[in-house]
């Protein structure tokens, strides 16, 4: 009955919460956007990725009404917002600069928004000290912006920006302004918040580990385009284009040329790519991708239709794990990185100068155009 | 989401919503845009049309500059004009580098002290610096031997007035281009084993030279298009500044006087237009992330800094001290008992003092309305958004009143608002076409001390309360203001000052219910009343002087309750 009551409640419980499509912004001659067309669903955390300067940014401020599309429909919540003013949308916005109003408390920040809605004395108060609670600083209410580190400022951001109840919570690099250590941190609490609250959010961001271990889903951007949405395990293990693969982790991009169905040749080596890359015509030249962790070596090489042998030319230490760069015997024009953990070093003995078994398994080589 | 009730509930509609918060914005932004066309734009384009017409209004082409060319009185005006002006800027920016040097890279004592003697010339009107030279070494003079037989009336008065007026502004520029060194520069060149005199030539001076241009510019355009000193102290010494006040005040040839005009504003513009390109340039040279360079001892040095410091605070002393001094004698050099005739009978008797009044009431209004509009458009331009066109009009249009000599605006005032078929016309004569002539002539400064707050504070704070549906003008009130109040507060204190002092462009536009204090400087030295000139000098002096201190005394108030947050 209430699952009913709750259906009949949201028009169709399938739609996204909010839906972009075709969104194009140009600045002068500057294309920023080119047409970008997205679903959010409701009470998931989406990450907008990308380099400085592909859109990212810019397709943020136009959700949220700062910006205006040139072309394009924003429907949130079953409502067209694509003509609205900032202030006639739903949303609230924390900024990388915390944008927090220096010469007002820390309570009065928080109850910014609250007391212009005319809301009672006494629920205001709650309100504020529920939210401070909330982010972790119930008893910072008297303080100002000032006294506070980077860290807690924008967890204060966060509540003020939570504290009218937003059906969209945006959030522009909120944590590129902190040390490392408090950008981890504030990194879960986020997380953890929003899948309390189970506000839809947006976070535009930069780094990579920020978008993959906070989303639900990860929109990889590039020159006013997305390059591809999805989880990020898909954009991580299955990148759609060439530009993914080189922008969230590291890889191998190997120069190969087609060599009948599903072969590719390096130098004197013929790479199997398994079944299902097998369209591209004998002799044409393409680049594959392999990322460096899923190199295999020594024993577990054994057996690999892609077994060659190399040498290690370089060993950089990066504290969890360790990065080599190898020389094939049958490819000694393309160097090759793997990553192998510290044990398997101090296993093998790999120094400088060693020689090793290595295979590229076939499953995770991968062609992109 | 449960345990937070939604206060949220906007209406869902499908057609785009009326913004009115950014129409009002929008609607602000059109109207200060239009007051800055209606009180600057219009008075300057209307000297440029009146340049090319006949008494009668007809179009006679370049025909009034054709005569202009032939007149060979005006023409050795000009070029006794830009010669003036060199000697002055040749003088005044080494006395000041020295000077911001010595304040700035020298460990000397008094400092302070020091520099607060260099900035009393601010003060006091111009006019004041012509007296007491005037009283040191004119006819009469106490150290008349000094001048070898030269006359202190002309160019040598007027240099050393000018000298005097403009060295407080010509310091604040090089003493702030040598405050952005980098004391990292210094040590890396210690490092290397640079000599002190190497380094002079390859840090300092690179580091200072767009501020060395800054101020040269700024001396040089001061000089050209002030009035009141080549009025006190010129004799028969021509400038231009006095030809445009002969053609249009006493020949009533207004038309000749436009063109005298834009003869004036070529050089001062030229200026500007070269200190606009060099400060175009600067902003790659200067990281933000400087260590301020902290002076070493050394007595040899300092000795020597200290006592050119002490020459040149002694000399301004004996300047406004001279003035001050006239106003409390009987008379010069005959009876110098103390009196205060000067005040009593030359001032008060004689109604003169209303002048006085006038010119507070213009210093009070002009704070109180040329604080509010230039800090309320400043914020429009810099923090509202849309009509990207009209915000860079008016941007454009906030620099010009620095390239723009008082005398060129008033005169463009009289064109536009002596109009009978200006709607405006009923301005003419009142005390608020002097109050808005006063902001507009003192724009600038004003404007760019109030963007460079704006801008000092993050960008996003409208954003925030569009989010948070805070209308901008709550944020403005609640944020913006109180923020920004140090610069605002600054802001009004140059404005009053100003105030007190400005001749320029009211000479023009007062009526004799309006006339100021300025103007009854220049009134009773005509008359040869030196003493109530003096007089009336020192009582400006001494009220700026009031004003400084109350200000001083409020901002720390002020600021110790609402900046509290700065701690």
């Amino acid at each position: 009955m209430s699952e009913a009551g709750l259906a009949g409640h949201n028009a169709s419980p399938e739609a996204a919460y909010l839906e972009l499509a075709s969104v194009v912004k140009r600045f002068g001659v500057f294309t920023a956007l080119a047409g970008v067309s997205l679903a959010v669903e409701r009470g998931s955390l989406v990450t907008f990725l990308g380099p400085s300067g592909c859109g990212k940014t810019t397709l943020l401020r136009i959700i949220a009404g700062l910006e205006t599309q040139d072309e394009g429909r924003l429907v949130q919540a079953g409502r067209d917002i694509s003509r609205l003013p900032a202030n006639k949308r739903d949303y609230g916005i924390v900024f990388q600069s915390y944008a927090l109003f220096p010469n007002l408390t820390i309570f009065d920040n928080v109850a910014y928004g609250l007391v212009n809605r005319r809301a009672e004395r006494d629920r205001i108060k709650a309100r504020v000290a529920e939210l401070l609670k909330l982010v972790g600083l119930p008893d910072a209410g008297a303080k100002y912006p000032g006294q506070l580190s980077g860290g807690q400022q924008q967890r204060i951001a966060l509540a003020r920006a939570l504290a009218t109840s937003p059906g969209l919570l945006l959030l522009d690099e909120p944590l590129s302004a902190l040390d490392a250590l408090e950008r981890v941190r504030l990194r879960g609490e986020i997380r953890a918040l929003q899948r309390r609250l189970g506000v839809t959010t947006i976070m535009v961001t930069h780094d990579q580990e920020e978008a993959l271990s906070m989303a639900d889903r990860v929109v990889v951007m590039n020159a006013g385009r997305i390059e591809q949405a999805g989880t990020p395990q898909e954009i991580y293990r299955q990148p759609a284009s060439a530009f993914v693969a080189d922008f969230v982790g590291k890889v191998n991009v190997i120069s190969a040329i087609a060599e009948g169905v599903g072969h590719f040749r390096v130098g004197a080596l013929v790479l199997d790519c398994g079944a299902e890359q097998q369209r591209v015509e004998s002799g044409t030249k393409v680049k594959l991708y392999l990322r460096p962790e899923d190199v295999v070596i020594d024993g577990a090489a054994e057996g690999n239709v892609n077994a060659t042998r190399g040498e290690v030319q370089k060993v950089e230490f990066l504290g969890a794990f360790c990065m080599l760069t190898m020389k094939l015997a049958d490819a000694p024009e393309q160097p090759l990185v793997v990553n192998v953990s510290r044990h398997s070093l101090d296993e093998m003995r790999i120094a400088e100068g060693t020689s090793l078994r290595v295979g590229l398994p076939p499953d995770c080589l991968r062609l992109l155009n | 989401m449960a345990s937070i009730p939604a206060t949220v509930t906007a209406p869902a509609s499908a057609r785009p919503a009326a913004d009115s918060e950014a129409r009002l914005a929008q609607a602000l932004l059109l109207a200060a845009c239009a007051f800055l066309v209606a009180f600057l734009l219009a008075p300057l384009l209307l000297i440029l049309i009146k340049s090319v017409q006949d008494k009668g209004g007809a179009f006679v082409g370049l025909a009034q500059f054709r005569e202009y060319l032939q007149s060979p009185a005006l023409i050795d005006s000009a070029i006794n004009t830009v010669l003036v002006a060199l000697a002055v800027t040749l003088i005044t920016v080494p006395l000041a580098f020295a000077f911001a040097y010595a304040l700035t890279r020298s460990a000397m004592p008094w400092k302070g002290l020091f520099r607060l003697i260099a900035l009393t010339p601010i003060l006091a009107p111009s006019m004041l610096a012509a007296i007491s030279f005037i009283q040191w070494f004119g006819n009469q003079g106490a150290l008349k031997g000094l001048m070898f037989g030269h006359s202190v009336y002309g160019p040598i008065g007027i240099i050393i007035s000018a000298v005097y007026a403009i060295f407080p502004h010509a310091l604040m520029i090089v003493l702030t281009a040598l405050l952005l060194a980098d004391g990292r520069l210094y040590e890396a060149a210690t490092s290397l084993r640079t000599s002190t005199l190497r380094k002079f030539f390859t840090i300092t001076l690179p580091a200072a030279r767009y501020g060395l241009v800054s101020a040269a510019m700024v001396v040089f355009s001061y000089t050209v298009s002030d009035f009141g000193i080549p009025k006190v102290i010129g004799g028969n010494f021509h400038v231009l500044a006095i030809d445009i006040y002969q053609q249009v005040i006493g020949q009533q040839n207004f038309n000749r006087g436009a063109v005298v005009g834009l003869v004036l504003l070529l050089p001062v513009v030229l200026a500007f237009v070269v200190d606009w390109r060099m400060q175009g340039q600067q902003h790659a040279h200067f990281s933000s992330r400087a260590v301020p360079y902290v002076p070493k001892r050394a007595p040899a040095f300092d000795t020597a800094m200290f006592a050119y410091c002490t020459v040149v605070c002694i000399m301004m002393l004996a300047v406004l001290g001279m003035a001050v001094y006239t106003s409390f004698i009987k008379l010069w050099p005959y009876d110098l008992s103390f009196s205060l005739r000067h005040y009593v009978f030359g001032l008060i008797d004689g109604g003169v003092i209303e002048s006085y009044f006038n010119s507070l009431k213009l210093g009070f209004l002009t704070a109180l309305f040329g604080t509010l509009l230039i800090f309320g458009t400043a914020y429009l331009i810099e923090k509202t958004r849309g009509m990207g066109g009209v915000r860079a009009l008016m941007r454009l249009l906030a620099a010009i009143p620095m390239a723009v000599p008082g005398m060129v605006l008033g005169l463009g005032y009289i064109f536009f608002f002596n109009a009978p078929a200006n709607p405006l016309h009923f301005l003419y004569g009142t005390m608020t076409i002097l109050v808005l002539s006063t902001i507009i002539h003192y724009y600038t400064s004003s404007h760019l001390t109030a963007v460079t707050a704006l801008k000092s504070l993050d960008n996003e704070f409208e954003a925030v309360s569009a989010s948070l549906k805070v209308p901008f003008y709550k944020t403005f009130a609640r944020v913006t203001v109180p923020v920004c109040l140090p610069a605002i507060l600054d802001i009004a204190r140059y404005l009053f000052i100003n105030s007190m002092v400005t001749l320029s462009a009211v000479i023009f536009l007062y009526s004799p219910d309006t006339k100021l204090a300025s103007v009854a400087i220049v009134n009773l030295d005509e008359a040869g009343e030196i003493g109530p000139a003096a007089a009336m000098a020192t009582l400006i002096v001494a009220t700026s002087t009031l004003v400084c201190l109350a200000y001083a005394l409020l901002t720390r108030v002020l600021l110790r309750r609402t900046q509290a947050w700065r701690g």
